[in-house]
């Protein structure tokens, strides 16, 4: 079949042995309401490595929201385990930091202070030093001390990233950060972003329902199928970057990647 | 402990040591002539017996829904012209403002000397009571309005007057009723104070009377159960009225005042 | 329609409704020939006169001053228990029945109570003021805490603030435009309650003046004067808080989207 040829790896060279940030062991979140229990997610296996950038692909409401809850620690698994360097995940870390959709930022703090937020270790001056470069990174400069009501919705997701990554986590877990975006904003948010991962080099793990996205940023992409979630096929994305959206390899696995969700080519 | 089990254990087991230690400061002799929860009780029963209980609620019942309904009348048209012509708010608006922080208490006196003792007093300090909440709920419910929605409605090519009959009016609805729950209780608390000095019938009227005419405490307490039964009910009741499916597409039905949140600060959501 | 009209409309409007209404007032009281009812000027005569005498002042601080205790107590009071309600299920449980049967009894219902305990005086209208605000501040509170989005204290948590860094850095932050609103609201109640505690439990303070002007010689110019002191007095306290709603730090909760 076309797909699995598509999918099929090309032989990548071998390089040195990566090590495993997150583990996810046969993890099964239920919720009981009071009519019936419902299945979010079943026996999901993962493994995520260091510098990875993963993308979690799925339709809406299969799941891959909650799985990412659970690996980033709010929400607890009803079986199964997730494992961060080995020690299991109990509750949020600063190590893990989570991006919301703009709606996290705090509305009370200008974007210096949002940005700080979690600078609070740090001296005086170390948190300036920091607050500033991250401002500058995400193209922020001059907006220090605006209120984020002032701020446009790609501004604000800015906001967050900048506030995620000034307090150096090891992983970002990014819940369809762009959802809110329109897609011009969300074309050119897609590319800063690659580009702080490439800077900063931590481990990402993105939640989307857009496959272009996908295919745009991830190293791999988990395919997870609805109700219940789980795991589908886990796709490597062997496109070099900066990634040319036109190339064949590019169209092939987009075209797989359709054909494997079940969505037509022609509209 | 399962939820729905708590929900009643925890608050009964509350009430339970407030009544134990009302009791125990009655024994003790601290306030001489406070009754104890007991003698409420009887008192309550007393009240049931003689038939005082009905008629006085009925009474004081009778005195809001006549001050709320001529409120109602009067005030929301007021309101939603206020809220409709901005020229009209500032015309009246700062006598509005003026007047309304004035307690329908301070009206007492006004009201006496116009409508003498009776129940068209308490009437009219119940209106006064009611007037400016439901005027600000009326004003506030237009100027919300969606402009979207007006802007359908012309384009659909409503006059002014069905603009108002069609949309205007439905839109503010939920809101309305919101406040028209508020204003009640409002109501329920002032005809408590209008009985005490303008009538001589009603439960405000039961309190005051019982202890001026001879320090009947038990009395007094009974009548203070009765008027905080009667304001949940009627609370509770709106609160229906509010969720029926018809009046309700505005907003989400409002929770119980006191649903439990979740422990903000601690809590893991387990699955 | 010109900027310069619409200021004019804005200055001239309300002066012209007030124009009107005074006239409406004298007239009415020249056609109901009554005795008793105050024309405007007698009520602005009866105003200076008490500015004169110092007793406007000093009534006005009276019941500024119960205000001010009734109020400050209920703060505490109702604060605290608005919070541990909206924080901790179980307190909201427990303590919500109770809260809700109480809120309807009218705070004058409590004043043969409170003579009992604290005798006629300003004990008990503290305490009436007290019990007023205590619980609509208390409600208000725990809603506040309610509407903070979750969202935020998982991304608190998630930079890792304990507990108690985390309730002043990001849920007292978020509930602070509600908790005015609360605040708003209950000091508007203890304003009306404290005129009403006045008029049976105390001797001196606007509604203690507005009883006594009737009583002890049907003075209806005292009884107006005092009515419109009042609303002004109430008006103020009100305009006050909301100049805090424009307060840097609770200014991004009252934007009208």
């Amino acid at each position: 079949m076309k797909t699995a040829a598509a999918l099929a790896s090309v032989p990548a060279e071998v390089s040195a042995p990566r090590r495993t940030a997150l583990t996810v062991r046969d993890l099964q979140v239920r919720f009981s309401t009071p009519s019936r229990e419902l299945t979010v997610l079943e026996s999901v296996d993962l493994d995520v490595y260091e510098g990875e950038f993963v993308c979690l692909l799925g339709p809406s409401g299969c799941g891959k929201s909650t799985l990412l809850n659970v690996i980033g620690g709010f929400l607890q698994p009803s079986a199964g385990e997730v494992r961060f360097h080995g020690e299991r995940v109990r509750g949020p870390d600063p190590r893990r930091i989570f991006v919301f959709q703009e709606r996290g930022v705090f509305p009370w703090l200008t974007v210096e202070g949002n940005i700080a937020f979690g600078l609070h270790k740090l001296s005086e001056a170390e948190r300036r030093e920091r607050v500033a470069h991250y401002v500058k990174l995400v193209g922020l400069s001059g907006f220090e001390n605006a209120w984020p009501h002032e701020l446009s919705g790609g501004m604000k997701q800015r906001v967050e990233v900048a506030r995620a990554l000034a307090a150096n986590p090891e992983v970002l877990y990014l819940d369809e950060p762009f959802g809110a975006l329109d897609s011009i904003t969300r074309h050119s948010m897609r590319s800063e972003l690659l580009r702080l991962w490439e800077t900063e080099k931590k481990t990402v793990l993105f939640v989307t329902h857009d496959i272009e996205e996908a295919l745009q940023l991830a190293d791999r992409v988990v395919v997870m199928s609805s109700k219940p979630g789980r795991v589908r096929r886990i796709v490597d994305v062997d496109v070099p970057r900066p990634r040319d959206i036109s190339s064949a390899r590019y169209l092939e696995l987009r075209d797989s990647l359709l054909e494997e969700i079940g969505l037509a080519h022609r509209i | 402990m399962s939820p729905r089990v708590s929900r009643w254990v925890l608050p009964g087991a509350v009430v339970a040591v407030l009544l134990g230690l009302w009791s125990l400061a009655v024994h003790l002799g601290r306030a001489p002539l406070m009754p104890t929860p007991w003698q409420v009780v009887v008192a309550l029963g007393e009240l049931c017996a003689d038939g005082r209980l009905v008629r006085f609620t009925v009474a004081s019942l009778f005195r809001v829904s006549w001050g709320l309904l001529t409120a109602v009348v009067i005030a929301i048209p007021f309101g939603l012209w206020l809220g409709w012509s901005p020229r009209a708010e500032r015309a009246l608006g700062p006598a509005l403002q003026l007047l309304r922080p004035i307690s329908s208490l301070a009206w007492t006196p006004l009201a006496i000397l116009w409508c003498g003792v009776g129940d068209v007093s308490a009437v009219f300090i119940i209106f006064m009571a009611c007037f400016g909440p439901l005027t600000v709920t009326a004003l506030n419910g237009v100027r919300k309005l969606p402009a979207v929605h007006l802007q359908a409605g012309r384009n659909f090519g409503l006059s002014s007057l069905e603009l108002l009959r069609r949309i205007v009016v439905p839109a503010v609805l939920p809101q309305l009723l919101t406040g028209l729950r508020q204003t009640l209780g409002v109501a329920w608390m002032v005809v408590v104070m209008a009985e005490m000095m303008a009538v001589n019938s009603g439960l405000g009227f039961l309190i005051l009377d019982a202890r001026n005419a001879g320090n009947r405490y038990d009395l007094v307490v009974a009548g203070m159960v009765v008027i905080g039964l009667v304001g949940l009910g009627l609370d509770r009741l709106l609160r229906q009225v509010e969720r029926l499916p018809g009046l309700s597409w505005g907003f989400p039905a409002p929770p119980p005042s006191t649903a439990p949140a979740v422990a903000r600060l601690r809590v893991v959501r387990s699955a | 329609m010109t900027r310069t009209r619409r200021q004019l409309e804005t200055f001239l409007l309300p002066l012209g409704t007030l124009a009107l209404l005074l006239a409406g007032w004298v007239l009415a009281v020249r056609w109901t020939g009554t005795r008793v009812f105050p024309t405007p000027q007698l009520v602005l005569d009866a105003v200076l006169g008490m500015v004169r005498s110092g007793l406007l002042m000093q009534y006005t601080a009276d019941s500024l001053l119960r205000v001010g205790m009734g109020f400050g107590l209920a703060v505490v009071v109702g604060f605290g228990l608005g919070m541990m309600m909206g924080l901790y299920p179980a307190v909201a449980t427990a303590l919500g029945p109770v809260v809700q049967f109480l809120r309807p009894i009218s705070p004058l219902a409590w004043v043969p109570i409170a003579i009992l305990f604290f005798g006629v005086g300003d004990g008990a209208a503290v305490s009436l003021i007290f019990l007023a605000a205590c619980l609509p501040l208390a409600l208000h509170t725990t809603g506040a805490v309610a509407q903070v989005p979750a969202i935020y204290l998982n991304a608190g948590r998630n930079f890792g603030l304990s507990p108690p860094r985390l309730f002043f850095r990001v849920l007292l932050p978020a509930a602070m435009p509600q908790l005015l609103v609360g605040l708003r609201v209950s000091l508007w109640v203890a304003w009306q309650v404290v005129v009403a505690a006045e008029m049976i439990a105390v001797d001196s303070g606007l509604g203690y003046m507005i009883v006594d002007a009737r009583n002890a010689g049907k003075r209806y110019d005292l009884v107006v004067a005092g009515m419109l002191l009042i609303g002004s007095v109430g008006l103020l306290l009100d305009m006050g808080i909301r100049n805090m709603e424009s307060l840097r730090w609770v200014r991004w909760g009252f934007r009208e989207e």
